[in-house]
Parts: C-alpha cells; structure tokens; sequence
C-alpha cells in the first residue's frame, strides 16, 4: 500500500473516531512544472508539489467535508475531525448515503513516463519552438503575447469506511500561444494549443502555425449584417457548447429544476446528426481515469443518440435520489472539492463531411472561431444564451473576409435540434471540460453585428 | 531561505508564505449542505536573475519544505552565490476586523442562510428554486525579499451570494446578488437577507421580460456593478504586463485623451475593508490609490515589481497571487469611475430608443484587440426617454477604446460591488464602481433580429 492510501485510510478511521458513522478519504499527490517564453527568453520556470487530502463524513443523513495539507498523523486527525464537525452543520438529507465499492478495472495508459524524463532545458526548448515557429509563420505576425508549457504527473488515492479502495497515476501536458498579428486598424490575436499526456504527444510547430494563422486570418475583420443564419461552429467552440450541454445533463441540476433538459428524457430533441456520449475511459481524454472522484468505476454513457436526449449523468447521491444507479461521474478538482456531478470527457460523434464539403453546404453563413463571455452570457437554467464572436463571412460556400465584435445568440435546447451535419475530423479540445468534437453545422442561429 | 534561494546567484529572491483557512456552506431546497471546511499551508519561493523568473512552491511551512522550494527556484541558475540583505521588518496595520468569523459558531451561519431562504420564497409563490451560499476565508500571509523587506498581512473576507429561479407556465428566469467585503461577521450584522429579496425580485421582474433588441444603440449602464465594464474595457488594458508585451490598445497612450473629460477613475487598493482591498499586496508593497483616468486622460498604468523595474518605476502596489502557488501579476485592487453630476432619470431621459443594462452577470476582454463581450444579468428597453420593458438574454459587445470615448454621462449614485476577476488562470477579489453611466452607442447583441 502506498503512503498516501495510508493517509486516506487513517483519515477514515479518524473520522470514525470522531464520531462518524461512515467517511471516505481521497489524496493526492503531484508535481508539476511550467515553463513561459516570450521574446526568445524563458520568462518564468514554475516547479510545483502539491498534495493533499480531503475528507467527507456522514454522520446520519448529514455530510460534512474538509481539507488540508497537513499529511502527518496528526493532521490528517485535524482534518477528519473537521470533517465530522461540518456534518453537524448540514441538514439530514435521507439519501446521503456513502458509495457501495464497485469493481473498478484497470485504465493503463494515463501516466506517460516522459513526463518525468524530459529536462526542463527540453521543455523550454519546446516552447520556444513553439513562439519561433508562429513569428516565422507570416510577416504579419509582430509578437507572440506568451507561450505557456505546462506538465504534471500525480497519484491519487480514495478509501472508505464501505470498502472504495483505489489508486492510479496519471500525466498530462499541454502548450499554447496567443499569436499577435499588426493589421491596418490594430493587433489581432490567435490561440494555438495542443494537448497530450506526454510531451512527445505535443507537437510545436502546429501549434506556433495555428496560432499565427488565427491571428493573421482575423486581419481586417469587419461586423456582420445582423440576421438569422447557417452557423460552422469550430471545433474549439463546439467544445465550449457541448461543455454546456453537458453540465446541464448532470442529474443534480435536473433534479433541482436548473436544466432546461429537465423531464425531457426521451424525448427528440436532437436531430440525428448530432450523437453525444460521455466517456470516461477514452484513453485520449485528459478527464480519463478507472474510477471517478467517489471511487466508482468510470464508464461509457450514451447522452445523445438517434436523435433522442438517453440518458442524464448520476454521482451517487443523485442516483440515489431517483432510484438509480451512478454513471461513475462524481468528479473532483483535486482534494479541495468535495464530488459533485458533472461530464467526464465529453465525445461528439464525427460525421462524414470534410471541412470544406460543411462550408458548402453552409452556402451563406458564418464560420465561427471564437466565443467569449460564456460565463456571463449563458443561462445554465434556461439554456438561453448570445455570446462574443469572431470568425469568417461564409459566401457561395466558401470562407470570406473575417468578422469581429458580433454577437451569437438562441438556446442550448433548440440549438440541438439544428445541427444539420458533423466533421469528419475529431479534435480534444480543454474548453467545456474535456471534450472531442469535430467542427458543427448549425442551420440557423442569430447573428447580431451592425 | 533567502540565501539558500540565492545560492546559484540572482539579483532578486523572495520567499512568500501563507497560511489559508476557510469555511463554505450553502442552502439549497431549504436544506444546509455542502459545508466544507479548508486549512491550507505552504509557500512560494522566486529568484529572478536576467529576464527570468523562477519560482517552486511546496505545501507545507516546516523548514524542509521552505529549504525544499528554496533548492528547487535555485536549481536551474548557474551563477555565484548572492548575499540577501539584513531583514528589516515593516509594521503594517491589516485592515481591522470587528468581528471574526472562525468566533461565530457554524450553526449561526447556517441560520442566516436559513434566512435567507425563507424571504426569497416569501417574494412569492413563483419563486421555484432558491439556492445561497456563505464563504469566509482568512489568508495569512508573510512576505520577505533579498532587498531587507520583510512584511506581513491578515486578511479575511466573507461574502455572501444568492440565486433564485422564478418560473411561470413555461417561463424561468434566474436573479442572482452578492454582498461581500474584506470584513468579518460583522459585514453580515445589517440586514444581510436582502440580498435574497433582491435577487427573487429580479427573476420575477424577468418573467415579463421580453426579447433583447440588436443593434448599436445608446446604453445607460447601472452603478455598482455596471463597474465592471471598466473594469473589462479599460482596467485591464492598463495592467503594464499586456502594456510592456504590446498586448494592449491602451500602449502608448499614457497622457493621451481616451475619455471625455468628464471622466475620472481610479484604481484603490486602500479603500476602507472593501472586497479588493488589503494593507499589502502580494510582493509587500503598500497598496495605494492610483488614479488612472483624469479628465479624459490616460494618467497611469498598474505596476508589480518585474513590470515597473523594466519601465523604470516603483510599483504601484498591484502584485497580486492568487494563492502561495502563484506568481505575482499585475492586478486591479478596487476600480472604480468617481461620480459625477447627471443623475440616472436625466441619463435615460434624453434617451429616444436605446438599453438599459441595470447589471451584468460577467465580462471579458482580449487587451489586445480590445474586444470585449458583457453578459446582461437584467436589462431594460428605453423608449422616448423612459424605461419600457425587461429584455432576457441580451449581450453587449464593443471595442475598448471606441466605447471608453462614447461614455457621454456620469452619474452621482455611486456605489462599490464585489468581483472575482479571472486572469492567467488566477483568481482574484476585486471591487467594481461607479454610479450609472452612459455609453453613447454600443452594440446590444440580442435575438430580436
């Protein structure tokens, strides 16, 4: 047993002691690096430890939780002991009840062991290659703002008093840019970025090129006519919708009255283009992992299929309250958040049109590149949004002159059901969650500009 | 530490330590839940030799963990051993707190959210879901550098949010208000449940709404929180880290007139226990007013230390991490617009066809660009100079430096509200304020076509 179920399972029996009648455990431990470029020169080298425990106590129909960083004997007591005393505060609810343990199977594959192996002198290096290639990429581009790389590799650790008992390892990293590309009427930007679970995974020169080619593609951009139009969703923000969608399918908004999918199961909502699942053994999905933040089994879930909402996404507690069982998506950030219910790796379906066949099929629309303001401009309870765009004029089929400052604006709900076609070509993508989705056709969606 | 971070040379080394306590909890279906408890310690080191920084942080506060971070920001220089200077301590007064949370048993928290619950619901029968949260925090923290500083800082913050969701027939709406400070329990002492009342109002003034209007039109936007499209379109840009990178349109421009004159505003970190204030920031430079807009003029930037060494300046007492897990970047404190003399009936009175945003659920902004997106929480329709109708889901977008010139009048009800601003993957309390503005023209980005 590693030191850090030891931990977890002297917090369990710590909060026992402390007058719990059940309490689970979860640690973690990990170390991590980060590396900033700008101007040819590492601007900044970030190493980082960090490890933790956090504990949740049920005392009747109550639950309570805390955390700490204090991994010694006496600390981890503090911390349970804290744990059973929040319970205290909590109102009974009969369907907190602790996790039965659920075989959970193997996931290899998460913890890439060059993560460990690269010097920092390597990732510097790469990150560097990463702003050269976005200057060289285009004369136009007169500064890359900063290039972040950025890896970790850690162990966590979950046991309770019911029996959950695991441990895994995993890794990840991740690089991206924001290119600036001089245009006769100001600086524009572009994100390039790349994702894996190692650094071999990354690869640089993509990267710096995407970046640079967002930013010089946006040169000159203009408003667009206000109207109702057909929409290519870019990958990166189809993520950020279907991170949406996939929040909103969480049983415990649901269950309050906070979905607009709430008493919708079943129902056809979708049209048959679009097919959504939650995977959260999809060895490519950073969120991958055997078990989930309350140590059941991660798994599979059909949400959208046939056209049909199938399925909404269960913890424990949720499952509980319906007569269920969990979809294994109690997730954490880490030892400080208690689970809560929300996607794994979300994976949309890629369908049979290249890029070029989706725009001709748009005719006359826009291609969207980027959102922003989803935090403020989306109601995860009505589902009604109209967000900050950019991207492209869509003219006779083709991309056109780039557009800037409009907004795009409907419901989560409707927007579903007007998804006329998918890519061919699936990219995971860090907004939204985890996600992997190709670029969307939408039939028609507000465009507001001049 | 110090010397031990010095070891492999740099002119610079700091070691920052902090100790975190908190304590959350919320209401929801009338039932407490969710109470969580953190403890937290550790610390962060940084060395900065030529245009690097390097920097480990470790959790924990015992010498081997201190000794382990100061290895760690030391492994990577390859020059001479430095000596720090002496230390010499600075005494500061943290901002005073009446009443300490950590002293107030957890089942009074409890009550006051209980509280809470039972006025939103009292707003009326179509309040369907109530959902309130409690949150205070206490941050420790101690600052030493190579340069003899040493200093110190206790903060606490307590803050409380509520959120109700209104539903008639098919139609839901959602309303949502905060109160916050950098007090204690005290902040809590005045009729804190009317928070609640205010945000069931909101969700059932929208139940009537109808949709947003799209277009460029003028937007009287509300005080308090209508602050953060300062905040956005201009504070940031002003941040000298997006300045000295070329990543913002406010570049070059200092002294320049980007406002009418009749626009003053300033950045205060030191404004009597409001929600962005501390005695502090986190490189141990007292934290100062800083006015950064004078009758229409760009008058000053926000420094760190990295920043207003390369510009050759003192900082301006805007370093600020968000935890000892971070570097210092460059932050807003309190942002705010002074007041000014139209009152909000005149601002709207002279306004034929335009909106009304009264508060915004959030903004964001690319300083390089200068594009920036708000999402409207309750907006309005102004028609023939007087206030029509509620509109849902609108959005206003625009360009920082055209719409900073385009506010055309500034109210006198001025007022602070509470912000947590994400920036770098940092998350910092800042105060937004101001009384209502008008923005001349400004595109309202809504679904009636």
């Amino acid at each position: 047993m590693s030191e850090l179920s030891t931990s977890a399972g002297r917090a369990v029996e710590a909060a026992l002691g402390a007058g719990a009648g059940a309490a689970e455990a979860y640690a973690s431990r990990d170390s991590g690096r980060e590396v900033r470029v700008h101007g040819g020169e590492v601007e900044s080298l970030t190493a980082a430890t960090q490890s933790g425990i956090g504990v949740r106590a049920w005392v009747g129909g109550r639950v309570g939780y805390a955390y700490g960083t204090d991994l010694s004997e006496a600390g981890v007591e503090a911390i349970a002991a804290r744990a059973a005393e929040a319970a205290a505060v909590a109102d009974e609810d009969e369907f907190a009840v602790p996790p039965e343990p659920a075989p959970v199977e193997a996931l290899p594959g998460l913890s890439d062991p060059a993560v460990a192996a690269w010097t920092t002198a390597q990732a510097a290096e790469l990150a560097l290659t990463v702003e050269r290639t976005a200057l060289a990429a285009d004369s136009r581009i007169v500064g890359v703002e900063q290039v972040v790389y950025a890896d970790a590799a850690g162990r966590v650790a979950i046991a309770s008093s019911a029996g959950v008992a695991g441990e895994y390892e995993s890794s990840d990293c991740f690089a991206y840019l924001q290119a600036l590309a001089e245009g006769d009427d100001g600086r524009e930007t572009g994100l390039g970025f790349g994702l894996a679970r190692g650094p071999d995974g990354l690869d640089p020169e993509a990267i710096g090129a995407e970046g640079a080619d967002r930013a010089v593609a946006m040169i000159g951009a203009v408003k667009p006519t206000s109207r109702s139009c057909p929409v290519v969703l870019d990958p990166t923000v189809a993520a950020s919708f279907a991170g949406l969608i996939g929040g909103a399918l969480s049983a415990s908004a649901v269950q309050r009255g906070r979905s607009p999918f709430a008493g919708r199961l079943g129902e056809e909502l979708a049209s048959g283009a679009l097919v959504l699942h939650d995977d959260g053994r999809d060895p490519g999905g950073s969120a991958s992992a055997p078990f989930d933040g309350e140590g059941l089994p991660r798994r599979r879930t059909a949400l959208i299929e046939g056209g049909r909402l199938r399925a909404f996404l269960y913890d424990t507690y949720t499952a509980n309250r319906e007569g269920t069982a969990s979809t294994g998506s109690a997730s954490r950030h880490g030892y400080r958040s208690q689970p809560s219910v929300s996607p794994s790796n979300l994976v949309v379906a890629a369908g049979a049109l290249s890029f070029g066949e989706l725009l001709a099929e748009a005719g006359e629309g826009v291609f969207v590149t980027d959102v922003a303001g989803l935090h403020s401009g989306v109601n995860p309870v009505t589902g009604v949004f109209s967000v900050g765009a950019s991207g492209r004029a869509i003219r006779d089929g083709e991309l056109a002159e780039p557009l800037r400052e409009f907004t795009i604006a409907g419901d989560l709900v409707a927007m579903l059901g007007s998804v006329e076609a998918t890519g061919a070509t699936a990219r995971w993508v860090p907004f939204g969650g985890s996600v992997s989705t190709p670029p969307l056709l939408i039939g028609a969606m507000a465009v507001s500009g001049s | 530490m110090l010397a031990r971070a010095l070891a492999n040379g740099g002119r610079f080394a700091e070691v920052f330590a902090e100790r975190r306590r908190g304590l959350s909890m919320s209401i929801d279906e009338s039932r407490i839940e969710a109470v969580q408890s953190g403890a937290e310690e550790g610390a962060g080191v940084r060395v900065v030799e030529g245009g690097t920084t390097y920097f480990a942080h470790v959790d924990g506060l015992d010498p081997a963990d201190l000794e382990r971070a100061a290895d760690e920001a030391a492994a990577a220089l390859r020059g001479e051993r430095r000596e720090p200077r002496a230390l010499e301590a600075v005494a500061i007064s943290p901002l005073p707190i009446e009443l300490r949370p950590e002293d107030v048993p957890a089942e009074r928290k409890a009550a006051l959210l209980r509280e809470l619950d039972e006025r939103a619901r009292g707003e009326g029968d179509e309040i369907a879901q109530f959902t309130s949260s409690y949150a205070e925090a206490r941050r420790e923290v101690a600052v030493a550098n190579s340069e003899g500083l040493l200093s110190s800082d206790d903060r606490t913050r307590t803050r409380i949010g509520a959120q109700a969701v209104a539903r008639r027939g098919d139609a839901v709406e959602t309303g949502a208000e905060t109160l916050g400070a950098h007090r204690g329990f005290e902040l809590l002492e005045d009729d804190p449940g009317a928070i609640a009342e205010q945000a069931a109002r909101k969700a059932l003034t929208l139940l009537e709404a109808g949709p947003a209007p799209s277009g460029s039109m003028p937007v009287v936007v509300g005080g308090g929180f209508g602050g953060v499209l300062f905040h956005e379109m201009t504070g940031h840009g002003l941040e000298a880290d997006h300045i000295q990178k070329g990543a913002s349109v406010y570049a070059g421009k200092l002294g320049e007139q980007v406002a009418q004159p009749l626009l003053d505003a300033y950045d205060d970190g030191r404004l009597p226990n409001e929600w962005g204030s501390d005695a502090i920031d986190d490189e141990g430079a007292l934290t100062q007013k800083t006015q950064v807009i004078e009758g229409g003029r760009l008058t000053a930037y926000l420094y760190d230390r990295l920043t207003a060494e390369r510009d050759g300046v003192v900082s301006t007492g805007n370093g600020r991490r968000e935890s000892f897990r971070h570097l210092p970047i460059p932050r807003m404190t309190n942002t705010y617009i002074a007041p000014g003399d139209a009152t909000p009936e005149g601002m709207i009175a002279e306004v034929e066809k335009g909106f009304y945003a009264v508060s915004f659920a959030g903004g964001q902004v690319d300083p390089a660009t200068g594009d920036f997106v708000f999402g409207v929480s309750e907006g309005y329709l102004i028609e023939g100079g007087k206030v029509t109708r509620p509109c849902r889901g609108a959005t206003l977008i625009g360009n920082c430096l055209e719409a900073l010139m385009a506010i055309d009048a500034v109210g006198d009800d001025f007022f602070m509200k509470t912000g947590i601003c994400g920036k770098g993957g940092q998350k910092a309390p800042v105060g937004t304020g101001q009384g209502h503005v008008r923005v001349g023209a400004m595109t309202v980005g809504g679904t009636e076509l």
